[in-house]
Parts: structure tokens; C-alpha cells; sequence
């Protein structure tokens, strides 16, 4: 595709300006790829002259593409009689969240002197030990990311610590003046990231962006960001981490995939974490294209819960009948540890919003509470639950990853249906069991028939659990 | 296969025996927003076009023509959509992230009930959309009640004046003043071309009217004979 093509070349111009390689401007244009209303105010020389522009909108004979997100969907493009330029032209739709992108707009790059950070020799403040299959993978990751042009996905189990394993490259390219992000397909991860990697590197410029961050620098040596964030990033980082590189929407939207490689530079590295490949990455690593790094065991050293599953006739009928199954009834009565909070996935909206009164009715004593992506009180819920103000709580996937309660059991009602993929069903049964001090938790899949994502996700668990005896 | 203008959904048609023989229009927005862009229904307000229990003139209304300033500029004006939470979101989108495309969403709607409202054959109409100050025009690259206009002049035969000007603002934008602090400006409308004949006043959104009787106003006084307004959304 002619998408390559229109990342802007890297050129330094001849102009002794080492001075300017501090300057805070410099760090903050260099690495972009902005609007002209995204440019700082006033700009002046030295600075003007070492700005290169870029046709906002790539205009071939045959389909016109956004040349700032990499977008050429025809019901993306639209079509307007533009005031400015009068004419008219494209301007591009798929933009219009982070600013719309005219037909007859530029886009700005900085094409002077790269900046220079602050030079640090020691600039982790993170103390703590990692195990030794962490350590291996922390190795293996400092290595690709001190090279060039390498790729390298790790592969490490729900619960494994993988930020921690990340601290040792980042050390590394800090204190040799390289540029690092750190991006994630959901926002919930930076706001969980971004704390801990300030306390990591306290003298670091660290910046977390998401749709909805107020404060915006622009300036950071060490950039937390959702994928989308990079749309005003191009040539910029020697080293590109994306963090569940599985999740939704990353794993099936190839624009994203387009921003990630133009934000990178032309010989940076890229590490993939994940805890649950897709078919897609399986299939490289199987063929040998693409290197991976195992962590198959959890920081506290204890084996994955392996899931239960439990086949139930007339499962989906039952629960839009607004009652539970007799199984989850006596489930529940006998389970091992009774002072678990219990996390209980079903497939639908609909369901948990029918299924709650229900619920709430059959255990008087317990405090029961649902939660789905639509409902404004999702983050007061969860912190609730976080808190043990809740013992049940009925979600759909939104509390798939990304969250750790430490003493959980886990139940997936209908497991069968399509939206338990085999990644998801592995990450839900990765909720539990997640604290050293209780390290077990049960889980539980209610089904009405087998479906091939139900038998790999426990294949896939156990497969990992052998990986990590053999250690 | 085509999207829906507003969520970016697939449209999927449902196949009946109509459309299986017969070739139809290719809808531009999915079912569902449809449904969430209901138009206004009868009574409305005889004179801003809101949607009323009964016949007559809202509470708002009385009270300008009882006031002293304002009681000599009648208003009568039409609007197609009630302003509500998501054609708010739909116009936001429209007019300040600037997808000029959406208008085409509107189209249907506007057009019929432009035609239930004003269209007499035996009648000439001109419509005269309300001006954006220069700066806005630059920044937004289109004039959205310029755009309202033309789309009608595209299919109904009538005339698109630029008869008004609009001062260059220092104040923030239109929309964001308080009702009080838009009542109390003055009038920020010229005549750039008089008109002898009645014209139609074209803008998206009726709030509060002070536009519209601003507008009004001043085309009245350089001797315009009838003065109505038609509106996206009220």
C-alpha cells in the first residue's frame, strides 16, 4: 500500500544549533507530526525554518488518505465546500475526535537537531526483586531494546508482573538519551500505569495521554499512551512497548497498527506484551517470524487456577428466564473459601440489568451490584467492589483484564457464547487467584455445549502451567 | 454496503419483496439513530415553533411580545427537530468538530418540512441564511446555516440571499453566553443587500430567539416587508 510512503523522511538539517537541543520547544516538536493550530503559539525563528510540511491529505488519482491517521475508508472521507481555500475538497472523518484534517491543511514535522534529555546515569527509583522468570524475560527484553530494528512479544501469564519486567530496558534506554513509549489499547491501563512508572522514574519526563487527560505537556522522554494518542506522533521513539496487544481495538483495527509503526523510528525496537496471543501472533511465533519470551508463571510463583466447566441443559433459556441454575446455587453453598467475593460474567447487557433483582432476591444478606461499559457509575462500582462493599458483582467483559481484585472467585455464565473468545475466557479466569496470600480461587464455566474457544482457553491455561513446572 | 452517517455502523438491509425487485434509495443513517432523531410534532408554538400541549403561543413568547423593546418585532419561526441530548451531539459534531457531511443526514426531514411550511408555487421565496462573523467562518471552513440554505435551494426552487453581515465578535462564541448576557448584546447584524420582497431567515439552532429577532429586526427597518425563520432544531 502507498501508506509507507507517506512517513516524512528523517532529515537534520546542517544548522549548528546544539544549543537548541535542551530547548523545551525543540523536545516538544521533534517526533511530531501536527496541525498547524496544534503548532505552540507564536513560533519564531530558529524554530520556523526547521519545520517541514506534509499535504495533510495524500490526493493520488485513485483513493485519497489521511496522511495523519492513515485513514482512506470511503465513509471516512467526506466531501466540503471549504471557506478557507474555496474550494472543494476532502477533509477527513476518521480525524474529527482529535481535530478535523482538512484537504488544504499542512502537517507540520520538525526536521532540526534531535533533543537531548536530561542525562541520567542511575534514572530507575524502582527497588524490588523480580523472579527468576521475570528476570529471564526482563534480560531478554533489555536486549531487544537496546538494538536495533528487533521485534519481540512476551508472552507472559495472567498475573506475571510484566510492567516490573519492563523497568530494567527502560533503565537502559533512559540513560543512553532514547525516546520510550509505553502504548495500551484501553485507557483504564495508562491511568493504572502512569503512577506506577512515576514512582519507577521519578527524574524522568513522563507524560500519560489518553481522550481525556487535561494536562499536556508534549514534552516526555517516556510516554504512556493509548494507541489513538499516537496520531500526532511520527519518527519519535527508539522503542515502541504495546501492552495487550490482544485487546480490543487494537488487535483488529490496522490503523492502529499504521500509527504504532510511523510513531516508531526507522531502526527503533518493538516489544508486544500479552498474556493471551491472537491465532495471528501464535501462528509467528510458531513459524519462527516472530521472537517471544515465556513467562509462564506468576510472580508469587503458584500455578493458574485451572477453570471448571459444568454443562447445564437448556443454560441460556434458564438465565432469560431470570433464574440461576441449581448448580450455581450449590456451587455457591459449598465453595472452599466462603469469604471470596465472587465475579460473575455473563454475555449480555441485557442479562445482567434482568438477572440483578433476581439475584439480589435469592441472597438478602449479600451486597450485590452489576456493571457494564454503559453505566455512569462504573468506576464508583468498581472501587466499590475494590473495596469489599460489594460480595457479587454481575459484569459483562469490561472487567475481563486490566483489573485485579486479590481474592476472587470466578463464575462465566453461558461460557459457550461468542463473545467468550479464548483470549477472554483466559484472562477471566486470570482474575483469580492473583494475591500471594491466597493465591488459589476458584473458577467456574457454565455452558450448554463445548465450543472450541471453551476446550483451547483450558488447554491454553494448562499448556502454561506445565511451561512453568518444567522451569 | 454502505455506513451509517452518524455511529459508523454497517448498514445491513433488510431484504423484503419490494426492494428484492425494486431499486431504492440507500438509506444514509441506521435505523437506530434514526429513532433517536425524532422531528417536532403538532401544536407547536405560533410563534418559535416549540412543541406545545396545546394551540397558541409558549410562556417564552408572551413574554417578548410584552416586552417593550421587543414587542414590535414579531417572530414566526418553523424548526424540524426538537433540540434534544443526541441532535445536540449530532450538531456538535456537524458545526464545531466540523463534519460537514452529516447535513445529509438532515436532508429528508428538512426538505418535507421546509415544503409543509413555506412552499407556495405562487409565492417567491428567499431564504437568507444567518451570517458567521469572519474569523468563525475561517475556523470552521463552512457557514452551517449557509449550508442549511443551499441544501434547500439544491432542491426546491427558491433564491439564497446573503443579505446580513455579521460584526466580527470579541465576545466567546455565540453559544456559550449566558441568556441573560445574550440578551443584553447589542445587534450584531448589518445589511449588506436590502430586500423588497419577504424572506425566510435560515439558521440550525432556535435557543433563545435573540438571533433570529436581532435579524429580524434589522431587515425589517431597512424595509423588508414580512420577516419568518426556518430552523434545524429547536
Amino acid at each position: 500500500m502507498s501508506k509507507k510512503s507517506s512517513v516524512p523522511p528523517e532529515k537534520i538539517l546542517p544548522l549548528n544549533h546544539s544549543s537548541l537541543r535542551e530547548d523545551p520547544i525543540v523536545q516538544y516538536l521533534s517526533g511530531k507530526l501536527l496541525l498547524k493550530e496544534e503548532l505552540p503559539q507564536n513560533l519564531k525563528e530558529p524554530y520556523l525554518s526547521q519545520l517541514q510540511t506534509l499535504d495533510a491529505i495524500d490526493q493520488p488519482k485513485s483513493r485519497p488518505t489521511c496522511n495523519r491517521c492513515g485513514n482512506n475508508k470511503k465513509h471516512l472521507l467526506g466531501i466540503i465546500p471549504c471557506n478557507r481555500c474555496h474550494q472543494t475538497h476532502v477533509y477527513c472523518r476518521n480525524c474529527l475526535q482529535t481535530g478535523r484534517v482538512l484537504a488544504c491543511e499542512k502537517l507540520y514535522f520538525w526536521a532540526g537537531v534531535q533533543p537531548k534529555w536530561t542525562h541520567q546515569s542511575e534514572p530507575c527509583t524502582w527497588k524490588g526483586n523480580l523472579t527468576k522468570a521475570q528476570q529471564k524475560a526482563a534480560d531478554r527484553i533489555s536486549e531487544v531494546m537496546d538494538s536495533k530494528d528487533k521485534k519481540l512479544l512476551c508472552w507472559a501469564v495472567c498475573g506475571a508482573g510484566k510492567t516490573e519486567m519492563l523497568f530494567a530496558g527502560i533503565t537502559l534506554a533512559i540513560s543512553k538519551n532514547k525516546r520510550v513509549c509505553l502504548a495500551t489499547p484501553r485507557a483504564d491501563v495508562v491511568r493504572e500505569l502512569f503512577p506506577r512508572f512515576r514512582q519507577a522514574f521519578k527524574n524522568t519526563e513522563i507524560e500519560a495521554l489518553y481522550g481525556a487527560t487535561k494536562e499536556k505537556t508534549g514534552i516526555s522522554q517516556l510516554t504512556i499512551a493509548t494507541t489513538h494518542q499516537l496520531i500526532r506522533y511520527s519518527n519519535a521513539f527508539d522503542v515502541i512497548i504495546i501492552d495487550e496487544i490482544d485487546a480490543f481495538p487494537f488487535h483488529n483495527d490496522e490503523n492502529l497498527h499504521y500509527l504504532a509503526n510511523r510513531a516508531l523510528k526507522k531502526e527503533g525496537s518493538q516489544i508486544f506484551l500479552t498474556a493471551t496471543p491472537r491465532k495471528r501472533e501464535q501462528m509467528l511465533i510458531q513459524t519462527g517470524k516472530l521472537e517471544a519470551v515465556f513467562v509462564p508463571v506468576r510472580f508469587h510463583g503458584h500455578p493458574l487456577p485451572i477453570p471448571k466447566e459444568k454443562y447445564i441443559f437448556r443454560l441460556s433459556y434458564t438465565l432469560q428466564k431470570s433464574t440461576l441454575p441449581s448448580v450455581f446455587k450449590n456451587w455457591y453453598k459449598n465453595r472452599r473459601n466462603q469469604t471470596r467475593q465472587i465475579l460473575l460474567f455473563l454475555p449480555t447487557i441485557s442479562l445482567t440489568t434482568k438477572l440483578l433483582p433476581k439475584i439480589q432476591a435469592m441472597y438478602p444478606n449479600k451486597k450485590i451490584e452489576s456493571v457494564h461499559a454503559e453505566d455512569a457509575e462504573r468506576k464508583e462500582k468498581i472501587d466499590a467492589y475494590r473495596n469489599h462493599e460489594i460480595d457479587i458483582i454481575l459484569t459483562t467483559t469490561i472487567l475481563e483484564r486490566g483489573v485485579t481484585f486479590p481474592s476472587v472467585d470466578v463464575v462465566v455464565m453461558d461460557a459457550g457464547h461468542a463473545v467468550f473468545d479464548e483470549a477472554a475466557l483466559v484472562q477471566i479466569a486470570g482474575r483469580a487467584g492473583r494475591s500471594p496470600d491466597d493465591p488459589t480461587g476458584e473458577v467456574l464455566f457454565l455452558h450448554q455445549g463445548r465450543t472450541e474457544a471453551l476446550v483451547s482457553a483450558i488447554k491454553q491455561i494448562k499448556t502454561m502451567n506445565k511451561k512453568g513446572r518444567n522451569l | 454496503m454502505s455506513h451509517c452517517l452518524i455511529c459508523y455502523e454497517r448498514i445491513v438491509p433488510q431484504v423484503t419483496w419490494t426492494n428484492l425487485l425494486l431499486p431504492v434509495k440507500e438509506a444514509i443513517i441506521c435505523s437506530e439513530c434514526k429513532e433517536k432523531l425524532p422531528i417536532l410534532a403538532a401544536p407547536l408554538c405560533e410563534g418559535c415553533g416549540r412543541e406545545m400541549t396545546e394551540e397558541g403561543f409558549c410562556a417564552d413568547c408572551l413574554k417578548w411580545q410584552q416586552d417593550p423593546q421587543w414587542k414590535r418585532v414579531p417572530i414566526t419561526n418553523h424548526s424540524v427537530y426538537p433540540f434534544q441530548p443526541f441532535m445536540r451531539e449530532v450538531i456538535t459534531t456537524w458545526k464545531y468538530r466540523g463534519d460537514y457531511q452529516l447535513i445529509e443526514c438532515f436532508q429528508e426531514e428538512l426538505l418535507h418540512a421546509f415544503e409543509t411550511f413555506f412552499y407556495k408555487k405562487e409565492e417567491s421565496l428567499t431564504l437568507v441564511p444567518i451570517p458567521l462573523s469572519n474569523d468563525r467562518l475561517i475556523e470552521r471552513a463552512f457557514n452551517q446555516a449557509e449550508a442549511l440554505a443551499l441544501l434547500i435551494n439544491k432542491n426546491i426552487q427558491v433564491e439564497v440571499v446573503h443579505a446580513l453581515t455579521r460584526k466580527s465578535e470579541e465576545a466567546s462564541k455565540q453559544s456559550k453566553m449566558t441568556r441573560k448576557k445574550r440578551l443584553a448584546r447589542d445587534n450584531p447584524f448589518t445589511i449588506k443587500k436590502q430586500q423588497s420582497k419577504p424572506v425566510i431567515l435560515i439558521d440550525d439552532i432556535y435557543t433563545t430567539g435573540m438571533t433570529i429577532r436581532h435579524a429580524t429586526k434589522i431587515l425589517l427597518e431597512s424595509g423588508c416587508p414580512k420577516v419568518t425563520s426556518f430552523t434545524l432544531a429547536r
